[in-house]
């Protein structure tokens, strides 16, 4: 069993099988970390490197974890604390990790395509842990995992991905990945947030967030990266809040409850209100115990295909 | 691939199944502490049906699991084959201070085996570990023994065991197969 790719790039073109095959992995190791002793021998000699030009917590973490579960040696390199700051370029680095006989590189950019870049020049696999405003692959797989492992099926389910569409890689993950698997895609948010022309991958815009609650079984709702709001999309946090905020009033119009992802970290009461984040209904932890069991799938299935 | 000798049909499983169930209620004294975990794939299905037998012959039911070993294997790094498919490990019992009874199809070198062996010690701390397999068909490569053995079969490297069972294969044979 594995991968039609050696790399996870993102998930646009990846095929309903490779899909299918990370997410079943995926149970097969939540059950290990549901153990005393949360570690396998799987990966014992492989090595590791992360490398992450852009500051992240908690995919590092979890990316961390999902390693060292697996046995594997790592080695983590932050941009703020290595040579990249002295002015290496972006091919050096990758030329020294490859130098180093390392099999597989989990790389953040904030450069879109920079993991397809690096899987061009190093022999090693290489991971998209974020590229930009292209894709989060990893994040859009831990989604999916958690709505599947909630619905039993993505097939026919509707996802409504509410936010800043235009800054999100893990809208356009989630988008290409959940198509793939049959679910309806639709999208909400302010007109300056969501790209023109989106709606050519298939999904259905909307711009009031009442008219899609009554329509889907979970929304996906996106952090506001407000390190990224200088453009002046929206007039202020609390006019967003009033207009995007998904509340308890709001989802109460609803037949039936809906099921509340969130990436992390939340903004509490911008785009979620506090009390929704902490309801029932709400499966954000349970995303976060998710990400390690996908990502030491998505380890798994790639390691052997050097 | 040319089968050579059926080494077991329906009925000599059956018997098997008994006899191994009858030995290990005599060498434990009883069924206390005794649990029944079956090696994935046809493991788990010796292991169900010894379970079964059991709890005719001791009239109480003896809490059975599945393990699959894939993720302990000693061969995942250096052979150029595809991963095997994951198929989760289904263990809803603690195993600390319990008598196991690890139970598997074939017994041959003796890889499986130890792969299952540190899986289990990751899991708990069980009392014993003891071995049941159907078919020994020799060569091992670790110093590895069953506890309990349906039957020996001796073979050359060139050969294969086959071993069907009804609840995957749609029947209950075990084969002696060449694939040289």
């Amino acid at each position: 069993m594995s991968l039609t790719s050696r790399h996870l790039l993102g998930l646009y073109n990846v095929p309903k099988e490779d899909i299918g095959k990370i997410l079943d992995s995926a149970s097969s190791f939540k059950e290990v970390l549901d153990r005393p002793i949360k570690k396998v021998p799987t990966l014992q000699g492989k090595t590791i490197v992360n490398l992450f030009f852009e500051s992240s917590t908690r995919t590092r973490i979890s990316f961390e974890l999902a390693q060292r579960r697996l046995s594997a040696d790592i080695v983590n390199f932050a941009a703020s604390t290595s040579s990249l700051s002295k002015g290496e370029t972006f091919k050096d680095t990758a030329r020294n990790i490859e130098a180093m006989k390392i099999d597989m590189v989990v790389v953040r950019h904030q450069s879109a395509g920079a993991p397809q870049f690096l899987s061009r020049i190093v022999d090693a696999n290489v991971i998209n842990a974020g590229d930009g405003r292209h894709e989060h692959p990893t994040q859009a797989l831990l989604d999916m995992y958690t709505l599947r492992e909630k619905f039993g099926t993505l097939k026919g389910l509707r996802v409504c991905i509410v936010g800043d569409i235009l800054h999100s890689r893990v809208a356009l993950s989630n988008i290409y990945g959940l198509k793939t698997m049959g679910a309806e895609v639709s999208l909400c948010g302010p007109a300056t947030m969501i790209p023109r022309e989106i709606d050519k991958l298939g999904v259905q815009v909307y711009h009031r967030i009442e008219d899609v609650i009554p329509n889907v079984d979970a929304l996906n709702v996106l952090r506001i990266q407000l390190e990224r709001q200088e453009g002046g999309h929206f007039p202020s946090i609390r006019e967003y809040h009033n207009y995007f905020g998904v509340t308890r009033e709001r989802l109460e119009k609803a037949e039936k409850p809906i099921t509340i992802l969130h990436p992390g970290p939340i903004n509490r009461d911008v785009e979620l209100s506090a009390d929704v984040a902490d309801s029932e209904h709400s499966v954000i932890l349970q995303q976060v115990l998710n990400g390690v069991a996908v990502r030491m799938a998505i380890l798994y299935l790639l390691s052997q295909s050097n | 691939m040319t089968v050579k000798s059926v080494v077991m049909d329906e009925k000599g499983i059956d018997r098997s199944i008994v006899r191994l169930s009858h030995e290990i209620i005599e060498r434990n004294k009883g069924i206390v502490n005794l649990v029944i975990i079956g090696v994935k794939t046809r493991g788990e299905y010796l292991a169900r049906r010894i379970a079964t037998q059991i709890k005719n012959l001791e009239e109480a039911n003896i809490p059975c699991g599945f393990i699959d070993i894939t993720l302990y294997r000693d061969d995942l790094q250096t052979r150029s084959l595809e991963h095997p498919e994951l198929k989760g490990t289904e263990i809803q019992f603690d195993i600390t201070d319990k008598h196991v009874i690890l139970v598997d199809d074939v017994l041959y070198t003796g890889r499986t085996t130890r792969a299952a062996l540190d899986e289990l010690v990751d899991l708990g701390r069980p009392a014993s570990i003891q071995l049941a397999v159907l078919i020994d068909r020799g060569h091992r490569e670790l110093p590895i023994r069953a506890d309990y053995v349906g039957k020996n079969v001796p073979t050359s490297v060139g050969e294969q065991i086959k071993v069907l069972l009804k609840e995957i294969d749609g029947k209950d044979e075990v084969l002696l197969v060449d694939v040289g």
